[in-house]
């Protein structure tokens, strides 16, 4: 951490000499991982033509952008998971939470001679997560997949193996749906998993699933897609079993843009409404309320106005769903509290 | 300093004064001691720095579970529950496994290399081994997953279940289900892994046995591998050793290549077969995302504990060439 600060810092100096001679407003910014690449690609749009904001952003996880935003060495950070309380009660200058895309997880499995696409009840998930559903037989999966011949093997868990947004999605899921995992286990990036095997990274859990017969392992929506990766259907808070896709994901975030709280810390997961796919969440800016610096002030609204309308239009290329219409006229008039 | 001593040395005081500084200066003594006693003490602020850092970031959890981090094995972050116990677990044991495993076959080749191989090949071999020894380890963790966790999982995990997992003392150790990913699998990888520095360094020390020592061996009237075996490798033990625990401090800091391969989950089991993890490869996974002040500062007293391991360790082997050397069969 000390070794990052003091990079992020030195990189800071160079890139504040480098902005003193041409003029531009210079930002550093740390977080999520999962929405690095529509990220980048919205910083190099608007820098393209507007050439008065360079951001450099460095996805070194959701954690890291809370972490170096309390300590005050990146001007914004970026999070899978909004802060708490007590995390925002560590910051001297309260963070605004800007809903930037939305991201699903998928359930992904490898079981020989089953080829068809499998549904999973809330309670399947939780059992095999659990570890108290143990073969792929078991009746709270067969019940759900008539038609589907199951193998009476072992099912083999695999989650992630490092802390990640991923996690969190899935097992924010499953305290939602599940008052035992919620007291036993609970939401977390890096939660203590009562079963399976952790795997290094999506491509690690895919890695693990692939090569492990009667495995089952979750990763994000646009890595499935991207890889197409074969994943089964969930169901969710009506009753319905849903296969994730992009407008199952928007239909999740408009259902809870309902209930959607002034600063914007929600959970969507399991949220209401027959077409909203169940584990999926938004990602967040983390920025903060006021600027000591007029012109980074300017030029960090004018990204957020610019990311609300022209750059939604680059998400779905890049397998993010777009913000609802209603979430997006809310996030505009946070804006003008930035200071 | 020379016996023409000049009329400029006699009227200082003897022994002091800037002139005599100066001109010891220029001779460079002072110049070369001040730099390499600048780069020796650097190597010591670091380590302390080091041990520092890691102890006062550390003392929320120290203060907290004290000695029990040690003992309890509970790795919750969400119940803010910490215990080292797995990780100290997985650390020795797919370190000293893979010790087992890459110091017979490490010796026998570098034995090969430097006594029996022809000299042009010896230095071709050499040359690739340590090309072996540049791959990064993430290269490893992949051969691993891709290559070694099917073998293991179709092949070689059913086969020592079928034999030695019937045996009955060693018989836990291969029972139990079969992932493919787990402590031999991790040990195996950091055997390839180590198996480069033991070898090349093995192989410098044997080259470096006086050629007396084998002729006297030879003239005695002892075969060509006795007098490799009883007198040349005795010979340069101390050397062989210290390549060994050079080998044993990268598997122990090892993070990349076993996260890759050992199965990520902090039980300790009997089982070799079993999923476990390891000090170096938590570290990695959960420090970019700790959810908290005590979830960080776990993982920083995790460090100190490897710190602790490697210390303990290396002690032991300064011990061990000690003990070796005096009943060595290389004159004192």
């Amino acid at each position: 951490m000390k070794k990052t600060t003091f990079l992020v810092s030195l990189l800071m100096f160079l890139t504040t000499l480098v902005g003193a001679q041409s003029g531009t407003v210079l930002i550093n910014a740390t977080g999520a991982t999962f929405p690095a690449p529509i990220y980048q690609k919205w910083f190099e749009a608007y820098h393209a033509a507007h050439s008065n904001l360079q951001v450099n952003y460095q996805p070194l996880g959701s954690g890291a952008g809370i972490a170096q935003l309390t300590a005050g060495t990146v001007d914004f950070g970026a999070s899978d998971m909004p802060m708490t309380d007590d995390m925002i009660a560590k910051l001297k200058v309260k963070p605004l939470h800007f809903p930037t895309v939305i991201g699903a997880v998928v359930p992904t499995y490898n079981i020989p001679g089953v080829s068809g696409e499998l549904k999973f009840t809330q309670k399947a998930l939780v059992g095999i997560y659990m570890g108290t559903i143990t073969k792929w037989n078991d009746p709270e999966i067969a019940n759900a997949n008539t038609g589907v011949k199951l193998p009476a093997d072992d099912i083999i868990v695999v989650h992630r193996s490092e802390g990640s947004g991923t996690s969190f999605i899935f097992t924010d899921f499953l305290s939602k749906v599940s008052p035992e995992w919620k007291s036993k286990v609970g939401a977390a990036a890096s939660p203590n998993w009562p079963a399976g095997l952790g795997g290094k990274g999506n491509d690690g859990v895919m890695g693990l699933v692939k090569q492990t017969p009667d495995s089952i392992g979750y990763v994000e929506l646009i890595y499935a897609l991207s890889q197409k990766i074969p994943y089964g259907s969930v169901q969710n808070a009506a009753g319905k079993f849903l296969k994730a896709d992009l407008a199952g994901v928007t239909a999740a975030a408009a259902g809870a843009a309902k209930i959607m709280p002034d600063d914007f810390r929600v959970s969507i997961t399991n949220a209401p409404g027959a077409g909203s796919y169940p584990i999926s969440s938004f990602t967040w800016l983390l920025i903060p309320s006021q600027f000591q610096d007029a012109a980074k002030r300017e030029a960090i609204k004018g990204f957020l106005n610019w990311m609300l309308a022209d750059g939604q239009n680059y998400n779905e290329g890049l397998s993010y769903a777009k913000l609802p219409a209603a979430v997006i006229a809310k996030e505009k008039k946070q804006i003008a509290m930035i200071q | 300093m020379s016996t023409a001593t000049s009329a400029i040395d006699l009227a200082a005081p003897p022994g002091s004064g800037p002139r005599v500084f100066i001109r010891r200066l220029r001779n460079g003594d002072e110049v070369a001691h001040l730099i390499t006693l600048v780069f020796a003490a650097a190597i010591l602020l670091i380590t302390s720095v080091m041990v520092y850092e890691l102890w006062v970031r550390s003392s929320l959890t120290r203060s907290k579970f004290g000695l029990g981090f040690f003992f309890s094995s509970v790795w919750d972050p969400v119940a803010e529950q910490f215990g080292a116990a797995p990780f100290i677990y997985g650390t020795l044991v797919t370190s000293l496994l893979a010790l087992a495993i890459a110091v017979p076959l490490g010796l026998a080749a570098a034995i090969f290399l430097a006594e029996l191989a022809p000299r042009k090949l010896s230095d071709v071999i050499a040359f690739l081994i340590d090309l072996l020894a540049a791959v990064p380890s993430v290269i490893y963790g992949l051969l691993g997953i891709f290559i070694i966790v099917p073998v293991m999982r179709t092949v070689i995990g059913p086969f020592l279940k079928g034999t030695l997992g019937h045996v009955p003392v060693v018989g836990p150790l291969f029972q139990g289900p079969n992932y493919g990913v787990g402590f031999l699998t991790a040990s195996i990888v950091l055997a390839i892994m180590i198996v480069p520095f033991i070898i090349s360094v093995s192989r410098e020390v044997l080259l470096t046995v006086p050629r007396e020592q084998r002729e006297a061996a030879l003239s005695l009237g002892a075969t060509r591998w006795e007098a490799t075996w009883k007198v040349v490798v005795p010979w340069a033990r101390p050397g062989v050793m210290g390549s060994v625990f050079l080998a044993l401090a990268r598997a122990l800091g090892e993070t990349m290549a076993v996260t890759m391969v050992i199965g990520n989950s902090p039980k300790i089991a009997a089982s070799l077969f079993a999923p476990g993890y390891s000090i170096a490869a938590v570290i990695a996974n959960e420090f970019a995302e700790a959810s908290g002040d005590a979830h960080r500062s776990a993982l920083m007293e995790l460090g100190l504990v490897l710190f602790l391991i490697t210390f303990i360790l290396n002690g032991c082997a300064r011990l061990l060439i000690v003990a070796t050397e005096r009943g060595g069969g290389r004159p004192s």
